[in-house]
């Protein structure tokens, strides 16, 4: 480790580490959060590595306080960070709403353990997919990646915090216990080589700013609180001023950009990987640790000469529809196996439409798939 | 003509730290809002503070409007969180004089795990909170601060709870500097304003304040003026009263002033580094 706290080289890291020092290599100063397994190893990391690159780590007295907190530094100057798994993420939700309407650029980090409720607080799970996408009220479109070893927990970390930047938008980073708690090799780049996406600032003198007059990409530029700008924010529907509005035509405005400020920008945005989808007739479609599960499976299936490929969404929202649809096109069956009992799968069916059958491969959470159950329904679709 | 009479009124002092293009303001006749609004920015102004780094938050109800209407970076945030995310303000940037202007309901009900906490890390903030003994933004519903016996549209027939008695309750949890006023005590609400936000650590100023539209009306005080007229016969100056003497009541004395001005180690302890 230099002196200024930057630390690079090959290190062997949990997957809670790794984000913790991707989080920190973006340029995190501030992490407010609240103990809970299997994320509490990112809160411990923060306490001690924050202060020694001059940031700040405060441990909340529960969830909803460490939402309104990573808001506030977020205003306050600070790129910003909580984590949490899904007990502490449903009660996240409330000011993750208050985030997407003032535009609050932060990273929120969801190592999901088996539910509902308490569940299984020690073992994996995918359970809380849809909760990303639809959790907090009312009308919104949010960005969510998903990683699949402690190394891309790493990457995307970095990436989670340059969408949130760019887009102005919380950005979730949803994982796994499984990979959470999963031991490997980290590769951490030294800082100066990591791109990293700067705060986008005001170009216009504090008289002129209007907080919400958007740039061509939707995105409205940001004053920070302290700089003379004497600008006021609200969760209440408003203007380009800042100022409440509570008329139809003020919200449809609104919300029409809040998403589509996203939506519009999917082609910047979407990230999957894909491995031997020309020519399969099967496409397995996963993420996260279940996406590492299903390569063994893909692996066997070859071995016994059936072609089939591999989607692996890295970013789970927005939903990589336009891939999925074209995949569909030249498949016969998608398979999708996750950790929960059916979430991510009726976007894959939407998406493909019609044009090639979806199967959900389920597991009700606390351990991974054998690989053999997915193996057993790729055997199933091409029999 | 009347816009003329309005024109020729010229600037008001508190002008510059009002938002002018929001005004009318969205408070009823007879509120004690404005009031407490009123002195705290003229306090602001006496205080020294430099206004570029003064902020308000504010959560949700009548009185969680407040920081719409000042020209200071402000943040209406959600309902009871105006503590956390003043937290973070403060932690991510300790240049900042962070203001929480916010009602009994927000600061004390809903946000009560956050008012202790608060209190209890000692954030140096100075929090507002105007305590009407009502929830008047959703029309006037019993509270945490509702005395017992007191008429609401969810307890007609007289509140059976006991209520929180707020200084007493921050003071336990950590606070550095609580007082009590009443709207009829302008002077004395601007002096301690004034202590509070040259105060370091959590400092807690209640304003005990007319809401005639729900509160009022339903206890046999319908307007402001009755209200204030309550308070200028039942409140007593008792500065440093022992804070388990201070518990309001249906009808009772409402005893005022400074409770507490000690030190103590607050946060944020050193200046911490911003985002790269
Ligand atoms: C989570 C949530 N629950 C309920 C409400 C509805 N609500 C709005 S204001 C309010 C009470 C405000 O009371 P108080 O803080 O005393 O403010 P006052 O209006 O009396 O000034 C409530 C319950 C809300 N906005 N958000
Ligand atoms: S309802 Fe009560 S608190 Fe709200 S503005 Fe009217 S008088 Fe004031
Ligand atoms: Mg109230």
């Amino acid at each position: 480790m230099s002196s200024n706290g930057q630390v690079s080289g090959e290190f062997f890291l949990s997957g809670d580490e790794a984000c913790a020092e991707g989080a920190l290599a973006a340029g995190c100063r501030f992490f407010a959060g609240y103990p809970i397994t299997p994320a509490t190893e990112i809160a411990e990391h923060m306490s001690e590595r924050l202060p020694e690159v001059g940031g700040t780590y405060i441990q909340m007295e529960d969830e909803l306080a460490s939402m309104a907190a990573v808001l506030g530094a977020a205003w306050g100057g600070a790129k910003a960070m909580t984590a949490t798994s899904g007990p502490g993420f449903s009660l996240m939700m409330e000011n993750i709403g208050l985030g997407v309407m003032l535009e609050t650029p932060c990273v929120v980090v969801d190592i999901q353990r088996a539910g509902p409720s308490t569940g299984l607080p020690t073992l994996t799970g995918q359970g809380d997919m849809m909760q990303a996408r639809w959790g907090s009220h009312g009308p919104y479109s949010i960005i969510a990646l998903s990683p699949s070893s402690p190394q891309e927990i790493f990457d995307l970390t970095i990436k989670a915090f340059n969408l949130s930047e760019k887009y102005r938008v919380p950005v979730l980073l949803m994982s796994e216990e499984a990979i959470g708690h999963m031991y490997e090799k980290v590769m951490i780049p030294p800082w100066e080589k990591i791109e990293v996406y700067p705060r986008r600032k005001p170009k216009v003198p504090p008289q002129e700013y209007l907080p919400f007059v958007p740039d061509d990409d939707m995105v409205p530029p940001m004053a920070i609180a302290g700089e003379g700008f004497k600008f006021h924010v609200t969760g209440l529907t408003h203007d380009e001023r800042g100022y409440p509005v509570m008329t139809p035509e003020a919200q449809d405005k609104l919300v029409r950009r809040l998403v589509d400020k996203i939506e519009k920008n999917r082609a910047d945005i979407i990230e999957v990987e894909e491995n031997g989808i020309d020519g399969a007739e099967v496409v397995v479609c996963s993420y996260g640790i279940s996406a590492r599960v299903s390569a063994i499976a893909i692996e066997k299936a070859r071995a016994s000469g059936i072609r089939v490929g591999l989607l692996r969404l890295i970013t789970a929202w927005p939903f990589p529809t336009e891939r999925v649809r074209e995949v569909a096109r030249n498949i016969k069956t998608f398979i999708v196996p996750e950790i929960n009992y059916g979430q991510m799968v009726f976007e894959v069916e939407r998406a493909a439409a019609g044009r090639a059958e979806t199967v959900l491969v389920p597991h009700m959470g606390g351990a991974v798939h054998d690989p053999q159950t997915i193996l057993d329904a790729i055997k199933q679709a091409v029999k | 003509m009347k816009t003329t009479e309005m024109t020729t009124l010229g600037a008001h002092p508190l002008d510059e730290y009002l938002r002018l293009d929001r005004l009318p303001h969205i408070w009823c006749p007879g509120c004690g809002l404005g009031t407490a609004l009123g002195a705290l920015l003229k306090a602001v102004g006496k205080s020294g503070l430099d206004i570029d780094k003064t902020v308000m938050v504010s959560g949700i109800g009548c009185t969680g409007r407040a920081a719409g209407y000042v020209k200071l970076d402000s943040f209406h945030v959600t309902h009871g969180r105006a503590l956390p995310f003043g937290t973070g303000l403060k932690l991510a940037n300790p240049d900042l004089k962070v203001i929480v202007f916010s009602g009994d309901g927000d600061l004390a009900a809903i946000g009560g795990n956050h008012l202790i906490h608060t209190a209890r890390r000692n954030i140096d903030m100075t929090v507002v909170c105007v305590n009407n003994f009502t929830y008047g933004m959703t029309g006037g519903q019993m509270g945490p601060t509702t005395p017992e016996k007191g008429r609401s549209t969810t307890s007609r027939k007289g509140n059976i709870e006991q209520p929180f008695n707020i200084p007493r309750l921050v003071a336990a949890a950590g606070a550095v500097y609580v007082a009590r006023w009443t709207t009829i005590h302008l002077r004395q609400m601007e002096r301690s304003f004034i202590e509070a936000l040259q105060k370091k650590g959590f400092s807690l100023v209640e304003i005990i304040s007319p809401c005639p539209t729900y509160y009022g009306r339903m206890n046999e005080q319908a307007t402001g003026l009755d209200q204030m007229r309550y308070y200028r016969y039942n409140s007593v100056v008792k500065h440093g009263a022992p804070l388990d003497t201070v518990d309001i009541t249906l009808g009772g004395q409402i005893v005022v002033g400074k409770f507490l001005d000690i030190e103590k180690p607050y946060l944020p302890q050193k200046i911490n580094g911003h985002g790269r």
